[in-house]
């Protein structure tokens, strides 16, 4: 369990890892990590996805003593990580397509299991759109089976890869390419998308969580659980995108915890079909506090209706998930 | 040891034979029967620990195979149909990761409209996939051919798709001589991958190339497949020392002795030629037949070299490309460019049209009399398309054809 | 070359006669062929296969247009599917699944000119009611197809159904094809 430290050393809520006891301190934190992402990438400035990747495969890394196998989704992450003759990752990685990652990691798996390689693990990874639109499918028949494998997903609300075109993550009044602030009803309707970590409880896999890189002790303790079981596991995290979101590079870890503080964002985890935690809003926030930081949301704050609306969605996560109760530390 | 079975069974058999680690597959038409065979194999144990995977989509099977592949694993799949498009996209990416994958394609029609009988229009439709493409005559050749096939695609590392006959094949019982386990092995060595996904020695697969080195990825292709025109022919020899027959050869020719007209085919109605064939040598006419037992790599010079003394060449084609005619046929005449030679196409058996001995004799003869049209379609009903076309003419809009042609022919059920 | 084509419905067990007859020939020696017409699966659609017994290799893929023995299973099809088609009446074998008449049938005068020892009906469904517990008349038409013919010994058929279906149904199928056997060959 993560140790909640109360003494706030900046606004950022950053700290307090030196105050850890040694083995509670986060891998990241460590000499050791295994920057299983290294640099020298192509990610943009601020990516949200490239710290996500980073603490999330160095996490599953430091879980399994170094024996992972990761598959990738193609993507910003795969685009900026591997151009030819490059590669920036430091374990046995493998792309084949878009929508096909989660089936590509049962196969790895399978292949593992029928080599008696034990020991080894498996983790696939991408964005929303590989994951939750074009590999839905595929995702599901992971689930379905309870293949062994921890699909990593990072949301960056909208293809990026592509040039910003709306996916199903793509918030209720968001700006995108192809959901333009233009005509009576700018921007992505409400009403619409999915929630894949639902979905994802819906099939009663062993284990199930949100994460953020907001709150990287968190997103760490979730993927040592994820690794510490077997079968189908799915983490969700939050990754901000300065590019496709218009926010400055150096507010990522801002947006990230606005997200989860507003309410947008929920952080929870859940076994077996069940939910089991919910990591609770200590200072809750407006909506409004998080969109103004975001140019893909400017037209939204001209709209009172809208704003409402979205608050509306952040009102509706807390009910749901207790957020402002006592949730479990 | 001589087995009167069905084909998809053998299939199976052949396929448990060559001790495949991971098996991943969706259910089509006419391919059920061999992965169901295979399924049980593996629960009841006598595949040790091999992987059967029930996935959700063709998509998938293929993705899944070769993630399988990727780590070091002997994987195989099987499809047909509208489950080869279905996972196109992964069929191009397994070859361009030069994973050695063993899929067998019970050949069945494309739709729309939708139809479950054989032709080739499926695995012709991945022709150019960089995946070798290997057609079977008899259920004994598809089993012969899955043992070559696992060899083939793991010394050169490419896939390789085995073709077999929809229905035809896959659903017919007759004479098969099973392999045993010894006589496999000693051809078909244990699997060792030049790289693999393995913590010990971290490698980046599928990693993105831009123009500066694509063209390269895709010449290195191009060179594999010329690379199978030299090695296939001698795997058919090492086959035939240790198994006693010859499976798998690219160009067989059956009576080419002093035949004028030589008849070019694929697959299972290779058989039906060479009944016609004997019959019309017997009513001496100068025919003969070649079977083509690769459509890719295409043996180009084997071709042209069998067919240099042909004054023309028929082809018996189960594909069309509309408004051009034959798929196959275009590539006999690549084997005969420069040459005189005519080259006829025959597009037959589409949709499982019954291909009959009396209608290639027929058309045999009109060949022969260069009195055929080019491209010819066999037993092609002219009353209904030229109704139908009629309608068009009268009253052109957009729609489907097929339900008019169906309500045209009071057409209930399946006939001869 | 032998070629017999059997019609009946979906769930009769139509492909699985044409498979064990093709064993049946296997297993004296003969080349065999055997596959169905190839329809959708559904139960109670007209289905019909084909089999082929040959003393040599057999190449040829199309159906069978013009068999020397047709097996009719169901005579609820004499009237709706063209069943006789290629069948050389002067020759040819039939064998029909009914306890009725042909003039019942409607077929009287279309019989009149077959051999009368090519000819025979057999009473498949009820064997195959009284020793399988369910009409299924594949194989006892099986039975009667051997003693009628003589191109496959009973014993052979009977090894044949024993592989196909091992332990108690097979065992089962047995007694109804010596049953059918007997009728015909005692006629």
């Amino acid at each position: 369990m993560t140790q909640r430290v109360k003494f706030y050393q900046t606004g950022t809520w950053t700290v307090g890892n030196r105050l850890l006891d040694a083995e509670k301190r986060t891998v990241q934190a460590t000499t050791e990590r295994r920057n299983a992402l290294t640099s020298g990438h192509r990610a943009c400035q601020g990516c949200g996805e490239a710290l996500g990747a980073r603490y999330a495969v160095d996490a599953a890394l430091a879980a399994a003593n170094g024996k992972v196998i990761a598959v990738n989704a193609t993507g910003c992450l795969e685009v900026f990580s591997t151009p030819y003759p490059e590669s920036s990752w430091q374990l046995p990685w493998l792309h084949s397509l878009f929508g096909n990652a989660p089936a590509v990691a049962a196969g790895v798996a399978a292949a593992l299991k029928a080599k008696g390689r034990t020991g080894v693990r498996v983790i696939a990874q991408g964005g929303d759109g590989g994951t939750v639109d074009i590999g839905f499918g595929t995702l599901s028949g992971m689930f379905d089976r309870n293949d062994d494998v921890l699909y990593i997903c990072y949301d960056n609300e909208a293809y990026m890869n592509t040039g910003v075109q709306r996916s199903s993550r793509t918030p209720a009044g968001a700006r995108t390419a192809t959901t333009p602030a233009v005509g009576p009803h700018p921007g992505n309707p409400p009403g619409q998308g999915k929630n894949p970590a639902l979905i994802a409880v819906a099939h009663e896999i062993p284990y199930v969580a949100t994460a953020s890189v907001s709150d990287l002790h968190d997103l760490e303790d979730k993927v040592k659980k994820a690794m510490s079981i077997s079968g189908a596991r799915y983490i969700h995290i939050h990754v901000p995108c300065p590019l496709g979101w218009g926010a400055r590079s150096c507010d990522t870890i801002k947006l990230a915890r606005l997200a989860v503080q507003s309410g947008l964002f929920p952080l929870w985890e859940a076994q077996d079909g069940e939910i089991t935690k919910v990591t609770p809003i200590r200072r809750p926030v407006p909506v409004s506090e998080y969109l103004k930081l975001q140019k893909r949301f400017r037209h939204v704050l001209k709209d009172e209706a809208m704003v409402a609306a979205i608050q509306d969605i952040a009102e509706r996560n807390i009910r749901r998930f207790g957020l402002l109760g006592q949730g479990e530390e | 040891m001589l087995k009167q079975i069905e084909g998809s069974n053998a299939v199976a058999q052949a396929v448990a034979l060559c001790r495949p680690e991971v098996i991943s597959a969706y259910p089509i038409t006419p391919q059920t029967h061999i992965v169901e065979d295979l399924s049980a194999l593996v629960r009841q144990g006598k595949l040790g620990n091999c992987q059967f995977l029930n996935v959700e989509s063709e998509f998938a099977a293929m993705s899944s195979v070769i993630g399988a592949s990727a780590a070091g694993a002997r994987a195989y799949t099987a499809t047909a149909s509208q489950g080869i498009l279905f996972m196109a996209e992964a069929v191009y990416n397994a070859a361009g990761m030069n994973l050695p994958i063993v899929m067998t394609v019970g050949n069945r029609a494309i739709g729309a409209p939708i139809n479950i009988w054989n032709d080739h229009s499926d695995s012709m439709a991945m022709a150019n996939s960089g995946w070798l493409q290997l057609h079977a005559e008899t259920n004994q050749e598809a089993v012969d051919l899955h043992i070559i096939a696992f060899k083939l695609a793991e010394t050169i590392s490419m896939p390789v798709m085995v073709c077999m006959d929809g229905f035809i094949l896959t659903h017919a019982y007759e004479r098969v001589d099973i392999p045993t386990q010894q006589q496999v092995d000693s051809f078909l060595p244990p699997f060792a991958p030049m790289q693999m996904l393995d913590p010990d020695d971290p490698v980046t697969m599928g990693a993105m190339v831009g123009p500066e080195a694509f063209m390269e990825v895709r010449y290195l292709m191009h060179q594999k497949h010329l690379q199978a025109l030299d090695l296939l022919p001698r795997l058919v020899d090492e086959f035939e020392t240790l198994f006693g027959r010859r499976s798998g050869e690219m160009v067989a020719p059956y009576r080419l002795e002093g035949a004028k007209t030589v008849v070019v085919a694929m697959g299972s109605v290779n058989g039906t030629i060479k009944d016609v064939v004997d019959d019309m040598r017997g009513e001496g006419a100068a025919i003969g037949a070649v079977k083509v037992g690769a459509f890719r790599p295409f043996p180009l010079s084997g071709l042209r070299y069998a067919l240099s003394a042909a004054k023309r060449v028929v082809v018996i084609e189960k594909d069309l490309a509309p408004g051009l005619g034959g798929v196959f046929a275009s590539n006999v005449r690549m084997a005969l460019r420069g040459l005189p030679t005519p080259v006829y196409t025959v597009i037959a058996g589409l949709g499982g049209r019954t291909i009959t001995k009396a209608a290639l004799k027929e058309t045999f003869a009109r060949a022969m009399a260069d009195e055929i049209e080019d491209p010819a379609f066999l037993g092609l009903k002219r009353e209904i398309v030229e109704a139908e076309l009629a309608r068009m003419h009268e009253k052109p809009r957009s729609g489907p054809m097929a339900e008019n042609i169906l309500r045209q022919m009071g057409l209930v059920g399946y006939r001869l | 070359m032998f070629q017999i084509r059997i019609h009946g419905r979906g769930g009769q067990g139509v492909v699985t006669a044409a498979e064990i007859l093709s064993i049946a020939g296997f297993m004296e020696g003969q080349h065999a062929q055997a596959f169905p017409s190839f329809g959708s699966e559904r139960m109670g659609a007209p289905v019909m296969a084909f089999c082929r017994l040959d003393e040599r290799e057999i190449r040829l893929r199309e159906p069978v247009m013009a068999p020397d023995a047709l097996i009719i299973q169901d005579t609820t099809l004499l009237h709706q599917v063209d069943l006789f088609q290629g069948l050389d009446r002067r020759h040819g074998y039939l064998i029909i699944n009914t306890t009725k008449r042909y003039d019942e049938l409607g077929i009287g005068e279309y019989v009149n000119s077959f051999l009368p020892h090519h000819i025979c009906t057999v009473a498949a469904s009820e064997w195959a009611r009284k020793f399988i517990g369910r009409p299924v008349p594949n194989i006892a038409l099986l039975g009667a197809f051997c003693a009628l013919t003589r191109r496959v010994k009973l014993e052979s058929l009977q090894e044949a159904v024993l592989e196909k279906f091992p332990g108690r149904i097979g065992e089962m199928n047995q007694k109804a094809a010596a049953a059918a056997y007997d009728a015909i060959r005692l006629n």
